[in-house]
């Protein structure tokens, strides 16, 4: 339990520190260290919970339990390596004079910031704290996604804090209904904490549970880019440096995904129905759909990849909301190979923007001639997420695809069209980018692609053979989720 | 002795109005820093226009005489309906709000034929608006007054107050709507700023003056009598409905005297807070009235329908 | 149900309830700024009245405390920043003309019916006042965005956002007595970030298009042009 004490201390010192001095040349590198540091600390943190159970902090203020552990571990994991890339990312921007040092300073700060709204999600017992920490986690990136301070950041910075924050005010609701309904036992005390919530959990009205869970849904599913109340999320991803973009696609819409199933999992508790599954299912269907289309007409490299963001969590929260052992353990290793992936892709397609000096796609040309490593690393990463075998994205999909088709057969086609679809959008777009002829003037820049690699080596390596210390770790989690023994 | 104590009582509301419209003239005086006049002074003007021979146009017909007795009777009539210091009086039989709206739009009535009579720009004008206005007025006061009858399933004013008092302080945001919408359209139907301006006689913004710029002497008396009686009315109405505390349940001296008393406290306030609106507030362009009393109407609606949604239906 | 059964104690909770949601009535048809300004504070006067009430009949301190919060950040900061805004930038005599102010007024009669209807099912399981609380505070919300989309200056839209934590902070203290410190905290100190955060919006916005109106924003499109 120290572990979530100190990585909380941690990032909160690194929101003071770098708020102070964060215009020093050696920030980077302090940065990732301090994410170094807490990766490490999760990872201590993973082996307790996996050794000894659920952990209940003494004020019960914090929970771990197997699947938010889990994805503690991603989180620090993926905050880590994108602070390696971002180092020198952020310092080339201030050489070349798109941001000043104070900007950098509340981007260090901001990102310690974020870091800790995140750790917060996903660690606390109060379903409360958890509403307060994701809005914060908006409040924390607002000023990062218009940190260019062109017209457009600035645009998509006020359409990401106006819709999230009305989005997420439904999720306050939601949870206001929840509240009430909980208080409404009698003798029950603390009745937003999670563990609590879950004990009582056949005595809510499930009348009211299930119109909470709409208004959740809704709230959180605005966080997560649900269509149709993801326009922010491209413009947020596009404006904003690509450090920022790499975390808020790898972390932040997991971690609303994360607040949405939890909620699920109560609420199925209460109402023994299948309504949550449903709504799930088809906003998830729809999103999916609807982001796959998208994706043929972009013309923004980052939004490319947003709108793919969208189309993922689209098919997670459709995985999630079919249920069931294999549909949940299917959703959890696709949150993590998303995560991994989407995260190695906004690294490269910042080198390569930063390489072009645009992120217009029609100028992007010839990345294998010009820099290979970012090329390769860029049309494997595409690969991969486009779900080719044998990368991790391919075998989650393909579990989703089988518990379709054992749940509900006839969404087989669409989920298969979309794979498809989406499949054709990135491709037309991503290789005439990495193929072709070097164009004029572009040189070579210092990219460190270790991120990259290392997220794509794991991807494969979950593509593979998942290890079964995680598949184990996974198919504890399914059992809490779920309630079925996935083997 | 109840019919006598009845007479008394609409004998004191008649004879009290002028006062009021002094008292109010004094605390507009006194928040706008001028010199007031004495309070009494509404009774000598009255007094001095009787004593002055009325001056009549050559195309006055009979109907110009015959207006400002018709108006005022109506108006007493009214005031012999409305509960001033006591409830339980023979006219209480007739004190319904339907027959208090009827007599009103009577003395009305004869107000705008009169100013359309004599045949001037002005009549005519005034009389248009004032139709205009009462048209879109009516509906709101209906409506406030209805949201308060409902609740004592009565139209009659005497039953509701005691239901009201009976009932002892019950927050009802119905009744905080309807209080809302009754004070506007009481504005409105006495002529008070911003909707009419009774101290002035600038010709694009009269309503009520504007009808009555043809009258002088006795007539013209009997006319301002009957309009300061009439914002009497309305403030007894808006101080008895919702705040009856105070007023005469038996016919004892002692319990009359008391109501006298608490009445008189109630008009005095109100007309503090009519004369601190009428200070604050500017006089709003003619075509905006209607927006005004739209709100009025919205305002009544609201408190019919919280009736409804909040305080029967679940 | 009838009012006069009910203690004081709900019969000012339910006044309360219908001014609450009058003001939110009041600011979707104000095209003029400051009024616009001024009844959100007003509305944020009710709220404090509502939870110093709450507090003082449950006897339960900690809402003095919130009663407190919500008094400085919603009756006095918010506002006062948005008049400074407002006055800066010289808008306080602009009246925006509303597209078609009665069909928003409709819509937003429709929507407070809507929530009625969408909280109906849960009337059997517990006290009217507590419904009739859920729903106004629901329709505070719906309106609050219905406020959002209709009104095209970032203040108007903050107010909207600012009212919509109203009705969220209405329905928790009446319906649930208030949520746990811990989260009333959290929540307060969101609303104070957010607070600034759009008065540094308001800063970028202006600097970047010259004007507070919100449709000037239209470069970024979801299908590229």
């Amino acid at each position: 339990m120290i572990a979530v004490y100190f990585i909380l201390f941690l990032a909160l010192l690194g929101i003071v520190y770098f708020a102070l001095i964060g215009h020093r040349t050696d920030v980077g590198k302090i940065n990732t260290a301090l994410n170094g540091i807490s990766f490490l600390a999760t990872v201590w943190l993973a082996v307790t919970v996996l050794k000894h159970g659920t952990l209940l902090s003494e004020n019960k203020a914090f929970l771990i339990d197997s699947f938010n552990v889990y994805l503690i571990v991603l989180t620090a994991f993926v905050g880590m390596t994108t602070s390696i890339f971002s180092a020198p990312y952020m310092a080339h921007e201030n050489a070349i004079g798109r941001l000043n040092d104070q900007r950098l300073r509340l981007y260090y700060s901001m990102y310690q910031g974020f870091m800790l709204a995140m750790y917060l999600v996903l660690t606390t017992n109060n379903m409360g704290v958890m509403w307060v920490a994701m809005e914060g986690a908006t409040l924390a990136t607002v000023l990062l996604v218009s940190l260019y301070r062109t017209p457009e950041a600035i645009e998509a910075a006020w359409k990401y804090f106006i819709l999230c924050g009305v989005g997420i005010a439904q999720a306050l609701f939601g949870t206001v209904l929840l509240y009430y309904a909980a208080v409404q036992i009698n003798g029950i005390d603390n009745a937003l904490l999670w563990t609590v919530l879950y004990e009582h959990a056949d005595k809510l009205n499930p009348h009211i549970l299930e119109l909470a869970f709409v208004f959740l849904l809704i709230g959180y599913g605005t966080k997560m880019g649900l269509v149709p109340l993801h326009n922010w999320l491209p413009d947020a991803h596009s404006e904003g440096p690509t450090p920022m973009s790499a975390v808020l696609s790898g972390l932040l819409l997991n971690d609303a995904l994360y607040a949405v199933v939890r909620n699920k999992m109560l609420v199925d508790g209460a109402t023994h129905a299948p309504t949550a599954s449903y709504l799930m299912m088809g906003f998830g269907m729809l999103t999916f759909l609807t982001a796959a289309l998208l994706l043929h007409r972009q013309k923004d490299i980052k939004r490319l990849f947003s709108y793919s963001s969208i189309e993922h969590m689209g098919m997670m929260t459709f995985a999630f909301g079919i249920g069931g052992s294999l549909a949940t353990f299917a959703g959890l290793l696709h949150m993590t190979v998303h995560s991994l992936t989407k995260s190695a892709i906004f690294v490269t397609v910042g080198h390569a923007s930063q390489l072009a000096g645009t992120q217009k796609m029609e100028q992007i040309r010839g990345l294998i001639k010009t820099q290979p490593v970012i090329g390769w690393g860029l049309l494997i990463g595409t690969v991969a997420i486009a779900g080719f075998p044998p990368f991790g994205v391919f075998t989650s999909e393909f579990l989703v695809l089988m518990a379709t088709m054992h749940s509900y057969p006839w969404l087989t086609l669409p989920l298969l069209l979309g794979i498809g679809v989406a499949f054709a959008g990135l491709f037309r777009h991503i290789q005439p980018i990495v193929y072709g002829n070097k164009p004029e003037g572009q040189e070579p820049i210092k990219a460190n692609l270790w991120p990259v690699l290392i997220h794509l080596a794991l991807v494969l390596w979950l593509g593979l053979a998942i290890p079964s210390f995680l598949a184990d770790w996974f198919s504890q989690a399914t059992l809490l989720i779920s309630g079925e023994k996935l083997l | 002795m109840n019919w006598l104590i009845a007479i008394l009582q609409t004998a004191l509301l008649v004879g009290l109005s002028p006062l009021l419209a002094g008292w109010l003239k004094r605390c507009k005086c006194f928040l706008q820093n001028r010199q007031p006049p004495s309070v009494f002074q509404p009774y000598r003007d009255l007094l001095k226009l009787t004593r002055k021979q009325p001056v009549l146009s050559h195309d006055a017909s009979w109907l110009f005489h015959f207006a400002p007795y018709m108006v005022l009777s109506a108006t007493v009539l009214a005031a012999s309906v409305v509960p001033f210091i006591a409830v339980d009086l023979p006219t209480s039989a007739t004190a319904d709000v339907i027959v208090l709206v009827g007599f009103f739009a009577f003395a009305r009535f004869f107000l705008t034929l009169a100013g359309l009579d004599v045949g001037t720009a002005f009549g005519g004008m005034g009389a248009s608006r004032e139709v205009t206005i009462s048209s879109l007025a009516e509906p709101a006061m209906l409506m406030a007054v209805f949201t308060l009858t409902m609740t004592a399933s009565t139209t009659n004013l005497a039953f509701a107050i005691d239901h009201v008092l009976q009932a002892g302080l019950v927050l009802r945001p119905s009744f905080l709507f309807a209080l809302f919408a009754l004070l506007l359209v009481a504005v409105a139907e006495t002529g008070r700023v911003p909707v009419d301006n009774p101290a002035t006689h600038l010709e694009l913004t009269m309503i009520h003056e504007a009808m009555i710029l043809e009258y002088s002497g006795r007539h013209l008396a009997l006319i301002e009598w009957a309009s300061q009686l009439k914002l009497m009315l309305y403030g007894v109405l808006i101080a008895n409905l919702f705040f009856p505390w105070g007023i005469a349940q038996s016919l004892s001296l002692n319990a009359l005297g008391f109501g006298l008393f608490a009445i008189l406290l109630k008009l005095a306030v109100l007309t503090l807070i009519l004369a601190f609106a009428e200070t604050a507030v500017a006089k709003m362009r003619l075509f905006r009235v209607q927006e005004y009393l739209g709100f009025a109407y919205l305002l009544a609606l609201l408190g019919m329908l919280s009736h409804i949604v909040l305080e029967v239906l679940l | 149900m009838n009012a006069q059964h009910l203690d004081f104690y709900m019969q000012t909770i339910l006044s309360m309830a219908a001014l609450v949601a009058f003001t939110s009535f009041l600011m979707l048809g104000q095209g003029r700024l400051l009024r616009l300004i001024f009844v959100f504070a007003i509305q944020g006067l009710l709220l404090t009245l509502t939870t110093g009430l709450a507090a003082y009949s449950l006897d339960n301190p900690h809402l003095y405390i919130s009663a407190v919060l919500t008094l400085l950040l919603k009756v006095l900061f918010i506002p006062a920043m948005l008049r400074r805004e407002v006055l800066k930038m010289a808008m306080h005599r602009d009246v925006e003309a509303l597209k078609n102010k009665t069909l928003i007024m409709l819509s937003g009669a429709s929507l407070m019916i809507f929530s009625y209807y969408i909280l109906h099912p849960i009337v059997q399981t517990s006290n009217a006042v507590m419904i009739n609380a859920l729903a106004v505070g629901l329709s505070v919300v719906l309106l609050g965005m219905l406020l959002m989309i209709s009104h095209r200056q970032a203040i108007a839209h903050v107010v909207g956002f600012m009212s919509i934590e109203n009705g969220l902070f209405f329905a928790a203290i009446v319906a649930t007595h208030g949520m746990p410190m811990v989260v009333e905290l959290g929540v307060a100190f969101d609303v104070l970030v957010a607070a600034i955060l759009f008065g540094i919006f308001f800063l970028h916005i202006r600097t970047s298009i010259d004007s507070l109106d919100v449709d000037l924003m239209n470069r970024l499109h979801e299908v590229e042009k």
